[in-house]
């Protein structure tokens, strides 16, 4: 309900600016130490609700979610719906709205169809939060992503990144392309034709046609999840060949001019997209994405509640004199 | 019935390649004349039409009127009336009701519900096949015989090259054109909008101008070996309009129409997922926009037509994905076409009324579409200069979904007559 440097909702990191984006990166930055604490909690939300709104099934990101706001010691409920189809009973908006009927603060929603958080932001005044709609967006594992490459390289400006694989359905491409072109990174996009989306330069991006030449040109390699349904719908012919043409193989890597750092949003097909002796080795950081994810997403709720930065680093609640100050 | 006087208008009649002052006297249900300072009997109701433009009643081939099935959307009574509301004194109503029209009990149906509406005409389209499934004939000399000016399975594509080849043979025994809705489906699959580059940022399954064109191209190829007329449904893409202009240069027999959102808007229309832009075909590029008003100024395109297509608030209510397509055009077509194509000068206002009433008559073979002496008395008044905002609360059709509301328009119907009955008078 609140107005805060963000705005009311995060549906995306198309809709930010790059001074909106640092701040989040900033911010994420003191909450990364409360998860190193004995005593993982600050008070920062304490009193509000939040609604963990799953309509497609997850793991990772709605676990995060709820360690950021149980850290933050919100109270939370998860509610993990079935299906967006009409058929399967009751409308998106009938759902929120009936949610909102009993006071909450804060709806963080996974949702099949693109646009569904926007959506929903637009029909009810809790603050919405998108964690994951569709093949739209998925704003936190782009900002996370953002978080650890800047961990490893102190900076994201000039960093050349590539995005490697099924670029066409996948809602973390699109929050990488515009969180990382926002904050002055060079963008590739490496896959096999079938699985870039129509125009996808006009975003800014260099296109990338083989493994080879991303492993070439780029700092890091964001190597995404290929979904295994994708060969029954005709745009790959197998995973074996899927690995041998684009697998990102430590034999491939040993050719690179520099050492890249690789990342993968998970969860990962081993031996398809990405061999396991790269995914363990000493140059992935899929696992500082994990925890650096609770960071970003605290920062986000911290932030969306009215939060400033400048109290984030002992996050013990908005000091008095500087109420109403924002 | 009593005679009615429409003085001192600018009259209009592409037919007859007559654009000038005149009055347009109407008797018995017809044209009676047309010419100078003509009097009238004293019992005559008299209309004014000085500043005003009268032509031919307006005619859309396109509009799902929802009835049977789904009467709360819209009806034949209602869809009537929102036709005469937009200057139309005919539409053509599309069979994929529920039941399909694929029968002539069906075609009966509407038929009488339309005269029992009194509004504008109603002329039922039959399905082409049974049950619009795309594998058997539906009756076509039983449909024409009830009263179907055409046969259509549109909202589905005829997949089958074959039962397309054999609906434009059978066709030509009963004179009547084939309309298709022109799209590959296996490339429009789970598609929601354009594939370009807004379905690219908003992550929606785009439908390619391709999957259009082939079937633009495979309908053409058939036309041209069977001899049949093929008649093109809302053309939307740059593409399709080259195929058709190449096939009217060979003499293929095939007609087209667009629609006014295809000429009005783009792709960029879905931005913020609104689910009042989804339609299909949808909302193309800015150069298939061009091309579509290209068209209907080189006569490439024979006709403008609106895809009426009621859903209900709480259809659109929803995920992009999964709202349903179309919106409805009766009372906007007039205001978009005088706006987007004669007020930037793509049309002279003949060529519109050549496009929205005499080209559909002459194609669909139907009454009207002229003001030669004794044809029938369909006539339609309208102010080319009124300024006004569509509200869709002041429609009359039953639903509301339109992305234009709120726009400003320049011109719209006052006056809508249909077999010498006055049907609609603004304000009245």
């Amino acid at each position: 309900m609140s107005t805060s440097s963000l705005g009311k909702d995060l549906v995306g990191l198309e809709p930010l600016s790059a001074e909106q984006i640092l701040l989040i990166l900033d911010t994420a930055e003191p909450f990364k130490e409360v998860s190193e604490r004995a005593i993982k909690k600050v008070p920062a939300l304490r009193g509000k609700t939040i609604v963990n709104l799953f309509f497609e099934a997850s793991t990772r990101t709605r676990i995060s979610f709820e360690f950021a706001e149980k850290r933050l010691s919100a109270d939370t409920v998860n509610v993990a719906a079935a299906g967006s189809s009409v058929s399967k009973g009751e409308t998106l908006v009938d759902t929120a709205k009936n949610l909102e009927a009993m006071r909450i603060d804060m709806v963080v929603i996974r949702h099949g169809a693109s646009g569904a958080a926007q959506f929903l932001g637009q029909r009810i005044r809790s603050n919405v939060i998108n964690a994951g709609d569709g093949k739209h967006e998925h704003p936190t594992q782009g900002l996370l992503d953002m978080l650890t490459l800047r961990d490893r390289f102190k900076r994201i400006k000039g960093l050349k990144v590539a995005i490697c694989g099924d670029i066409l359905h996948s809602r973390v491409a699109r929050s990488n392309i515009w969180g990382l072109t926002k904050l002055g990174a060079e963008v590739g996009v490496c896959g096999p034709a079938t699985l870039l989306p129509r125009q996808v330069e006009e975003l800014g991006v260099t296109i990338l046609p083989r493994i080879e030449d991303a492993i070439q040109w780029a700092d890091a390699l964001n190597v995404l999840r290929l979904q295994l349904e994708r060969m029954e719908a005709g745009f790959l012919p197998s995973l074996r060949e899927y690995n041998r043409v684009f697998g990102v193989t430590s034999e491939r890597l040993a050719r690179a001019p520099k050492e890249l750092v690789i990342l993968h949003p998970g969860p990962m097909n081993r031996g398809v997209e990405i061999d396991s002796d790269v995914a363990d080795g000493p140059h992935s950081v899929i696992l500082p994405q994990v925890t650096n994810g609770v960071a970003v997403r605290m920062a986000v709720l911290y932030l969306l509640a009215g939060g400033s930065p400048d109290w984030a680093a002992g996050a013990d609640g908005p000091p008095r004199e500087e109420r109403g100050d924002r | 019935m009593r005679p009615i006087l429409i003085r001192g208008g600018r009259v209009i009649d592409p037919s007859r390649g007559g654009d000038g002052i005149a009055d347009v006297y109407i008797e018995d249900g017809k044209v009676g004349s047309v010419g100078r300072d003509l009097g009238s009997p004293d019992e005559a109701l008299v209309l004014d039409a000085t500043g005003k433009i009268v032509t031919p009643g307006f005619i859309d081939l396109h509009v799902h009127l929802r009835e049977p099935g789904q009467e709360d959307l819209e009806t034949v009574a209602t869809g009537a009336m929102a036709a005469a509301a937009g200057g139309f004194s005919a539409v053509c109503a599309m069979p994929n009701t529920d039941p399909v029209t694929d029968n002539q009990a069906a075609i009966g149906f509407i038929v009488s519900q339309a005269q029992r509406a009194g509004k504008a005409r109603v002329y039922p389209i039959g399905a082409i096949s049974l049950g619009q499934k795309g594998q058997q004939l539906a009756e076509f000399g039983e449909l024409v015989g009830a009263g179907a000016v055409a046969v259509s399975d549109d909202g589905k594509p005829v997949v089958s090259s074959h039962l397309m080849r054999t609906a434009l043979e059978y066709a030509r025994t009963f004179g009547i054109p084939v309309a298709d809705h022109c799209e590959d489906p296996t490339l429009a699959a789970g598609g929601a909008m354009h594939e370009g580059i807004v379905s690219t940022r908003l992550g929606l399954k785009g439908i390619p101008a391709a999957a259009e064109e082939i079937m633009v191209a495979r309908n053409i190829l058939l036309a041209e070996l069977t001899g049949g007329h093929i008649h093109l449904c809302h053309m939307s893409t740059r593409g399709s309009v080259d195929l058709i202009r190449r096939a009217k240069d060979q003499g293929i027999r095939v007609t087209a129409e667009a629609c006014p959102h295809h000429f009005t808007l783009t792709h960029e229309a879905c931005e913020g997922y609104n689910t009042n832009a989804k339609m299909n075909p949808p909302l193309r590029e800015p150069a298939d926009r061009e091309a579509i008003r290209q068209g209907l100024r080189d006569g490439t395109i024979d006709a403008i037509c609106t895809d009426h297509a009621p859903h209900h608030y709480d259809a659109k209510e929803r995920e992009f994905d999964d709202a349903p397509n179309g919106i409805i055009g009766l009372e906007t077509a007039l205001g978009l076409a005088l706006t987007e194509l004669v007020e930037t000068e793509v049309l002279t206002l003949c060529d519109l009324v050549n496009r929205m009433s005499t080209m559909p008559a002459r194609i669909f073979n139907l009454p009207g579409g002229t003001l030669t002496p004794g044809a029938p008395a369909d006539i339609t008044i309208s102010d080319p200069k009124a300024v006004w905002t569509v509200d869709p609360n002041s429609f009359f059709s039953k639903s509301r979904n339109t992305p234009f509301a709120g726009r400003r328009l320049t011109g719209r119907a006052d006056v809508t007559i249909v077999r010498g009955n006055l049907v609609y008078q603004r304000g009245r």
